[in-house]
């Protein structure tokens, strides 16, 4: 369980000339960027600019077509899934499954359990701080499929916060949930970037984000801007960022990028 | 007729009694739990898809040995477990989704096992095959379904926290851990076990009543999944032993009676379950204060 006063080192993410798509058709292309330890980076851009791929990527679920990931904790390199809690959108739950918001919460602890272990009363604790921390006690024996769309994104950054991860994805945290529970969860945000965390958050709010978050990456399949978030929220950038999101092209050669760098 | 003579004297009497109800007891043991899973992640129809796929192999241990327990048994796992095997591949290779790739698997799969029976067996055979014959369980058939039932739930035991993360979410269990995949197929594998087990008692299709009837009945008694499992084997154990009962009194065959009885519990489910059920739900009741 995380202690809010907890500082770590962080891990770094590097991104090298990463390309990412399906069935060959690239929804990241060419990227090449690198992610600070204790970074709090927000991933803006249109519909369809693979933002929610880059995510995937990172967080090892998706292989790349072309380029790397890595991420180092120090000098050493890390596997995704030791150090990472990914949240993805919502729609990748199965609510109508019949399980309790604590055991929901408490698979949280997957890295200490893992497959067999079961949980010490100091689990259980921590458990249920991580509910109260989020404003769901009273909430552990009911089915998620009994929970709003507010509670149960609570319940899942309840989860986040006992992975206890070095570094936090975070797929539109923010969809459909209300604005105050919307501050809440964004409390929480910046709370791990004060324990030196790095947080990457996949987001709509350009108020938000300017409110926020230090650094944005404005993504349109290929990177447009990365940096201080004002200086990548301009409308050049924005405009730039319209201009390059086309539908897949079926006929679409081979890209000849890598022919040109060699 | 005295109570002892109608529930109790059959089994006392009859030794074949005892046996299907052991045999039969076994095999709901283990189905219910699997069966409640399959129900959870939407696949109450694959066990009905894989009892036809096991024909091709328990027909070719029948070809081989003749109405030998282990050569069907074999071939029974071995054709189950090619087809989920082959589905799951061309599902994860291909675009096919993995309903369509398990059809094309099983319809194939059953075409060859009639064709293999009608070669050389007889119409009696097939309806062996696929309707079992509980008063006829020896010694060997009864250690198989009582090894399958403990098999079935050692396994679930050991994958049961990866087996219920991925079918919540998925996602989170590949952030997590790699665990997902080999543990949807080792699933995939008792129910296939399942199946086979259960096809010498019940026969492969009406195996997969046992399986799935007591699972959806068991949706109107609980809700969380404790419970739901809980409920369906309780149920199915019920069934078993009402089933037998009446089979013996009204000199209906056992399977299908079996069978009959856990579908009466999932109408009285339906019907009276406090979760839901039709009664429930008609009853003008006024709703809480919160």
């Amino acid at each position: 369980m995380s202690t809010p006063t907890s500082l770590r080192a962080g891990a770094k993410i590097e991104l090298a000339d990463l390309t990412l798509g399906y069935d060959r058709h690239p929804a990241v292309h060419h990227l090449s960027a690198t992610i600070e330890p204790g970074s709090l980076v927000a991933i803006v851009g249109p519909n369809g600019a693979g933002k929610s791929t880059l995510l995937k990527g990172i967080a090892g679920a998706l292989r790349p077509l072309n380029g790397s990931v890595s991420i180092r904790s120090g000098a050493m390199a890390v596997a995704p899934h030791r150090a990472i809690a990914y949240l993805p959108q919502l729609a990748a739950l199965d609510r109508s499954f019949p399980i309790c918001v604590f055991d929901l919460v408490a698979s949280g602890l997957w890295r200490r359990t893992g497959l067999f272990g079961g949980l010490s009363p100091a689990d259980y604790a921590s458990v249920e701080q991580a509910l109260a921390s989020v404003g769901l006690t009273g909430f552990e024996r009911r089915t998620i499929d009994a929970l709003s769309g507010g509670q149960l994104q609570r319940a899942l950054f309840a989860r986040l916060l006992l992975q206890d991860a070095d570094v936090i994805l975070l797929d539109e945290p923010l969809t459909a949930i209300d604005t105050r529970t919307a501050a809440d969860l964004m409390d929480m945000v910046t709370r791990w970037h004060a324990e030196k965390r790095t947080v990457i958050a996949v987001l709509h709010d350009m108020a938000l984000v300017r409110e926020i978050f230090p650094q944005t990456l404005m993504l349109a399949r290929e990177l447009v801007a990365f940096g201080k978030t004002d200086d990548v929220l301009t409308q050049d950038n924005h405009l730039a960022a319209r201009r390059m999101i086309e539908a897949f092209d079926e006929h679409a050669p081979i890209c000849a990028h890598d022919e040109k760098v060699a | 007729m005295t109570l002892y003579d109608a529930l109790i004297g059959p089994f006392v009497e009859f030794e074949f009694m005892r046996r299907a109800l052991v045999g039969s007891l076994a095999l709901a043991l283990g189905a219910g739990p699997v069966g409640v899973f399959l129900m959870l992640r939407r696949m109450s129809l694959f066990g009905d898809a894989m009892a036809h796929a096991i024909l091709p192999g328990a027909a070719l241990g029948y070809l081989v040995a003749g109405l030998s327990l282990t050569a069907m048994t074999i071939g029974g796992l071995i054709a189950g477990f090619a087809v989920v095997i082959l589905a799951g591949l061309v599902t994860r290779n291909t675009v096919l989704k993995e309903d369509a790739s398990l059809a094309a698997f099983y319809l194939i799969s059953l075409a060859l096992g009639v064709t293999i029976v009608s070669l050389k067996g007889s119409n009696v055979d097939l309806l062996h095959v696929l309707f079992g014959s509980v008063l006829a369980l020896d010694n060997a058939a009864l250690i198989l379904l009582a090894t399958m039932a403990s098999v079935t739930l050692f396994v679930l035991a050991l994958i049961y926290r990866p087996l219920v993360m991925e079918c919540v979410d998925p996602s989170f269990l590949q952030s997590v851990s790699r665990a997902g995949g080999p543990v949807h197929l080792a699933f995939l594998a008792l129910v296939v076990m399942t199946l086979v087990g259960g096809f010498n008692a019940l026969g492969t299709l009406l195996s997969v009543g046992i399986m799935m009837l007591p699972a959806v009945a068991a949706r109107f008694w609980a809700v969380e999944l404790t419970g739901l499992i809980c409920a369906a084997t309780l149920i199915g154990l019920l069934s078993s032993v009402t089933g037998l009962i009446v089979s013996y009194h009204l000199g209906l065959p056992s399977g299908p009676a079996i069978i009959l009885a856990a579908g009466l519990g999932c109408v009285i489910s339906l019907a009276f379950g406090p979760r839901g059920g039709l009664v429930l739900r008609l009853l003008p009741r006024r709703h809480l204060e919160a």
